[in-house]
């Protein structure tokens, strides 16, 4: 007879003896732990995480090749398991992982390519909505249009990163296409959008970062203007609104009583 | 509308053109739902393109029902959304554990058939039953420990869980295949003990030896054709209990379309010779 509870003291016990791969067993999993099928499962486990971070950061792996990769993976995985079980959305936070991880140190632009892999995830998975046509904008008064507010489309996904031309290396390495053109060392953002069913993407400077950033805040057309010339005082309002348009950056724009 | 479905492929993204082209007669196709749990884009679209052309299966890996607790709340809504959309002929689940305390074990794991565990399994299908609004399947799991604890065979505990929940059952064959050598005990005796009448689907799949303990030891890894030895028992299981819904199995080391359709063919004639018999 076995005591009430006894069903999750054993899932408590197999669990932590699945990942705890460099400690003695508990007592209660010694001999499973010692049958040599247990790596079965230890192995499934792993080579699930690892192969699902693969896959959800392809520009990476391509840069650090799949042996580097796989091993970065699996320090990461022992420490973070998947919170939901689809393995689409693991390794949320892995470009933070990559910026404290001791082997990436010689490598500062790849949290930022992680980042932009993440964006294509979260951008493919993302609701299926209309995208703002330009010529919607182009009937608008003028008068108005300051006080209206653009709203970020679902698939949208922007990043600034100060550190290094992330979207050259990125764009380079999400294809297997092979570029020798020297990369001209210098802050970058990008933009990725999906229009319709297929992710794309683009270079995006500083201002149109902090134009997006204003309009995901809730933010009036003048103070994302606003937040743009901040950052850049020459930067062409009129050519930036029209790039994020074609692009399909928003779903929808509305006046300040809406 | 009833589909009366036959044989089916699991579905892999390389093959979706191919799938969605194929015209073969009373062709379905299974899906692990949880990669189709997405807000919208691409994937949704291809699912319901296929969906538009033939009868779906969602085969689930990951609502946990052996674990102790309830199926996840916010995961059975997601599945119910799913199941909304493309209105699946069939469902199933596995009888394994994989998500436990807030974290998601990628694989399908073992436990004590005890009377404790029967109750909750019991209880976290007719929840999941309850939330869907249908009669789900379960699968019969591949073994490789040698667990202590075991109150009830695992065809005994089957039979209880579905006379209890009213669930019906999935026969994975290549797991009957494979848990039998690694166990040691007659996989065609455990064939003719499990309960025919509640099964809704089979299952059939490759295996392999596992890469380090050798023959010792066999693993469900779906990345090679269908054993002679599987084709076997589920011809004997066939002749027993009649024609049902089979899917081929095949995740790894994918091969061209054409070919896993001739493996879903052989399982196809295997059904129509029982229907033949019956008429």
């Amino acid at each position: 007879m076995i005591a009430p509870g006894a069903l999750s003291r054993f899932q408590d016990d197999f669990a932590h003896a699945l990942i705890a791969v460099d400690e003695a067993p508990l007592p209660a999993m010694a001999a499973l732990v010692r049958q040599p099928a247990f790596a079965v499962y230890r192995n499934t486990v792993a080579k699930a995480c690892i192969d699902a971070l693969q896959a959800n950061y392809p520009a990476v792996n391509r840069l650090v090749g799949d042996e580097w990769m796989r091993a970065a993976a699996a320090v990461y995985a022992r420490n973070t398991l998947p919170g939901l079980p689809m393995l689409l959305g693991y390794g949320a936070d892995f470009a933070d992982f990559l910026a404290h991880f001791e082997p990436a140190a010689e490598l500062p632009y790849l949290p930022g390519v992680a980042r932009l892999d993440r964006c294509w995830t979260e951008a493919h998975v993302a609701a299926t909505e209309d995208r703002l046509s330009p010529a919607s904008i182009a009937q608008l008064a003028e008068g108005n249009f300051y006080r209206m507010r653009l709203q970020p489309h679902a698939a949208a996904r922007w990043v600034w990163c100060a550190e290094a031309p992330v979207w050259t290396i990125w764009s380079r390495n999400r294809t297997d296409a092979e570029d020798e053109i020297d990369i001209d060392w210098r802050a970058e953002g990008a933009l990725l959008t999906r229009p319709r069913d297929t992710v794309i993407w683009r270079a995006l400077d500083q201002a149109g970062c902090a134009f997006l950033d204003s309009c995901a805040a809730g933010g009036t057309i003048a103070e994302a203007t606003q937040a743009a010339l901040d950052v850049d005082r020459n930067t062409d309002l009129s050519r930036l609104i029209t790039t994020l348009l074609d692009a399909g950056a928003f779903s929808s724009i509305r006046s300040e009583e809406q | 509308m009833t589909t009366f479905l036959t044989a089916g492929l699991g579905l892999k993204p390389q093959h979706f053109d191919a799938a969605l082209d194929c015209g073969s007669a009373g062709l379905w196709f299974e899906v692990h739902p949880e990669n189709y749990m997405v807000a919208g884009g691409p994937r949704l679209a291809w699912l319901e393109a296929i969906r538009g052309k033939h009868p779906i299966s969602l085969h689930g890996v990951a609502l946990s029902l052996a674990a102790d607790t309830e199926p996840d709340a916010a995961h059975l809504r997601r599945l119910a959304e799913l199941a909304r959309r493309v209105e699946p002929a069939l469902v199933s689940e596995h009888l394994a554990w994989s998500t436990w305390r807030g974290a998601y074990h990628p694989d399908l794991l073992p436990f004590p058939r005890s009377t404790e565990a029967l109750a909750r399994i019991a209880d976290n299908i007719a929840r999941t039953q309850d939330a869907l609004q249908r009669r789900i399947a379960i699968e019969n799991p591949s073994h490789y420990l040698k667990l202590n604890g075991h109150d009830w065979s695992e065809t005994d505990f089957l039979r209880e869980l579905a006379r209890r929940s009213g669930c019906g059952l999935l026969l994975d064959v290549n797991n009957v295949h494979v848990s039998a050598h690694n166990m040691v005990y007659s996989a065609a005796d455990y064939i003719d003990a499990f309960p025919g009448d509640a099964v809704m689907e089979i299952h059939l799949a490759g295996h392999s030896q596992d890469p380090n303990l050798g023959a010792a030891l066999l693993v469900d890894s779906h990345d090679a054709p269908v054993a002679p030895a599987v084709w076997a028992l589920y011809e004997r299981l066939v002749r027993r209990i009649g024609a049902r819904p089979t899917l081929i199995e095949r995740d790894d080391n994918l091969p061209a379309f054409d070919l896993l359709l001739a493996e879903r063919d052989r399982a196809a004639a295997v059904l129509q010779e029982s229907l033949a018999e019956v008429a």
